[in-house]
């Protein structure tokens, strides 16, 4: 066993997907030399060479598309966004172009498109956002956000594989303060689409992804020690496609669910995931179902602004109180 | 240069150019009256209410595009856009497959997912547009990035209209390929509209090619409206990219006789303009060369042509006998994994 960061198990799983597959490579702003902005891609120039470790022009639009077309042809690109803000910048390619590839003319597209996301760094409006909501609306893109080690791992490593393409965000916040031990003789790949229970409990759930699964499990501890509320926390890990079934169980268990992002609230994944519920297990519900987001404004960069508009873990606690108070 | 036809000066008098042969000679005459030809009988299937969208022509720059297609060997990649239905052709889409696309039909290329042109086919070597211009040259950067890193010696071609080289993706996925060096030719097409946007409301350069300094590559121009400097010059620059070269910008200036679309009324050209043009027609200059030099005796031609109209024939015939897809599988391949979506509850499908 060995411990590593949230980010050096996003590195392990690149790596040995480099080294098990000569198809995949990897392109993007300073990930080279440089090792990337947050050092993901460190040494693997010297490994791979620089026909497998691009470094590109300023140039969001043109990484994505020239993923795509290498990807038809049979690589499988893995594509950095330095943060994931800019990949607005690639929009129309990958809502245009590669999320309709296949539909329209059955183009194989394995590409993924990955760069750290979130807030709580004082990273101000561009450097902080959480982008998933634009392209869950997106038919064609799988989107996943790993929140613990294990799943950067097995995340990556399955992102790669898939035939999708897949939108990979990883959390900055957690890059270096998670840490867990893992085997490093077991191949960890965590399959897309599956959500895990990060806790269990029988009072309530709380529905979460990526950083904010932290906060929901410190809240669910609070929420034990001081209420003797039992909440299950679920991990979705995957966005697109939802595990419905999972969300859907875990409603029957609990009956009461509260869904904490980390996005700006109009729009967002919670919305989604609420009118599914209200659809498939309206009759489980005995409350209804509370969220508990960012505010609706550009995230801004004062410490007192950031964590005022960012949700944090005693806001998930007094939501839940309300919940469970129903 | 004499008018003479009857008495047709023998090969060895004028020697062809661009190292083509007769044959070769006589192929590029029958793709260019192909997608001359192709054009006018859609034309005709869209009066009769039988193409379901828009139908766009390329009357006036068939040049271009088989000039320029033909450059290409098998192995090599290009991406075409709205005027280049005869770079398709020369790749090697059948026209009963374009036809099948305008009707939207179940066994069109993209199943009736997608419309016109709009498809491709990774055996033949032609990667499908999408109608946000700009965004093929990025795609088929990373194409030809694909025969780099495979050190394999195959080129990717990709064309522009004058209106796409003001697009973002067009400058990102040039200077990418540029930086990369890779084996990319573009084709801009200059033909003089984007829609209704006159090129000098497009950009202040004076020509496109100009725009090659500005990525370090070399930039050259054409008369599109002459099939043989349209292959020779893309031909030099397949070749050059073949062997390690990059990037070449080729502007081809050529003139849209129609408008965007059938339905575009065309208002803003002028009948002098038009005229102007007409008298450049490129498959009537090529004819006019045939004839003057003899390559391609003009019953040779008409045999030709008399082919065109029987497969023209046939590909109608079969597309038009064809269904529309079944509306569930609008609901298929939309991921690899899973490959189908489920349906809406409250969905009845209607069939065609």
């Amino acid at each position: 066993m060995a411990e590593v960061t949230y980010l050096e198990a996003l590195r392990q799983g690149l790596r040995e997907e480099m080294r098990r597959d000569e198809r995949v490579f990897i392109l993007g702003e300073d990930v080279g030399r440089y090792g990337g902005a947050f050092k993901v891609t460190e040494g693997f120039l010297d490994e791979f060479g620089e026909r497998r470790v691009i470094d590109t022009p300023i140039a969001e639009a043109a990484i994505v598309g020239a993923a795509a077309g290498a990807a038809h042809l049979g690589l499988r690109p893995v594509a950095e966004m330095q943060f994931i803000d800019f990949i607005s910048c690639a929009y129309d390619m990958l809502t245009n172009y590669v999320a309709t590839a296949r539909y329209r003319a059955g183009l194989p597209t394995p590409i993924v498109v990955r760069g750290p996301c979130g807030g709580y760094v004082r990273g101000g409006p561009f450097h902080s956002q959480n982008p998933e909501a634009a392209f869950l609306h997106t038919p064609g893109l799988k989107i996943v956000a790993p929140a613990t080690a294990r799943d950067a791992k097995g995340l990556i490593r399955a992102a790669i594989r898939d035939d999708d393409p897949v939108l990979y965000f990883e959390h900055k916040f957690l890059y270096r303060r998670i840490k867990e031990d893992l085997p490093e003789d077991e191949e960890i790949v965590t399959p897309i689409g599956k959500a895990r229970t990060a806790r269990e409990g029988r009072d309530l759930t709380i529905i979460t992804y990526s950083a904010m699964v932290w906060k929901a499990l410190e809240a669910a501890e609070q929420l034990a020690r001081e209420d003797g509320l039992e909440v299950e926390v679920l991990d979705l890990r995957t966005l697109a496609p939802l595990d419905d079934a999972a969300i859907m169980a875990s409603v029957q268990r609990t009956n009461r669910v509260l869904i904490a992002h980390e996005d700006t609230r109009t729009g967002g994944v919670a919305g989604e995931i609420t009118a599914r519920i209200n659809e498939q297990a309206f009759a489980w519900l005995d409350a209804p179902v509370l969220r508990v987001t960012a505010a609706d404004v550009p995230l801004p960069y004062a410490p007192t602004l950031e964590d005022y508009v960012l949700p944090q873990t005693a806001d998930i606690v007094k939501v839940a109180r309300r919940l469970a108070g129903y | 240069v004499t008018a003479s036809t009857a008495a047709a000066v023998p090969d060895a008098a004028s020697p062809i150019p661009a190292g083509l042969s007769r044959a070769q000679l006589v192929e590029l005459y029958y793709w260019l009256r192909l997608t001359r030809t192709f054009e006018e009988r859609l034309t005709n299937l869209y009066r009769q209410g039988k193409v379901i969208g828009g139908l766009f022509r390329s009357l006036g720059q068939e040049a271009d595009s088989v000039g320029s297609a033909y450059a290409l060997a098998p192995e090599d990649f290009l991406s075409p856009l709205i005027r280049n239905l005869g770079s398709m052709l020369v790749k090697g889409a059948r026209p009963v497959d374009v036809v099948r696309q305008y009707m939207a039909k179940a066994q069109s290329p993209t199943r009736g997912r997608e419309l016109n042109i709009h498809f491709g086919d990774l055996e033949k070597g032609y990667i499908g547009q999408i109608s946000h211009l700009g965004d093929m040259v990025p795609v088929m950067a990373g194409v030809a990035l694909s025969f780099k890193m495979r050190g394999e010696a195959r080129v990717g071609l990709v064309y522009v209209g004058d209106g796409a080289t003001s697009t973002g993706a067009f400058h990102e996925g040039i200077n990418f390929a540029a930086v990369q060096r890779l084996p990319l030719v573009c084709v801009m097409e200059n033909n003089g509209y984007a829609y209704s946007t006159p090129f000098h409301k497009q950009t202040a350069v004076r020509q496109l090619s100009e725009k090659a300094q500005g990525y370090g590559v070399p930039g050259v121009v054409a008369d599109g409206n002459d099939v043989l400097a349209v292959y020779e010059v893309t031909k030099a620059a397949v070749e050059h990219a073949r062997l390690g070269g990059g990037v070449t910008l080729i502007e081809l200036q050529t003139y849209r006789r129609k408008g965007h679309a059938e339905h575009d009324s065309h208002t803003y050209v002028t009948r002098e303009e038009l005229a102007h043009w007409e008298a450049r027609d490129p498959i009537d200059r090529y004819v006019r060369r045939l004839d003057e030099t003899g390559w391609v005796r003009a019953d040779e031609r008409a045999a030709v042509d008399a082919r065109i109209a029987a497969e023209l024939d046939a590909a109608v015939a079969t597309a038009e006998a064809e269904l529309f897809p079944e509306p569930t599988d609008a609901l298929t391949d939309v991921y690899a994994e899973p490959p189908v979506i489920p349906p809406l509850w409250y969905k009845e499908p209607v069939h065609g």
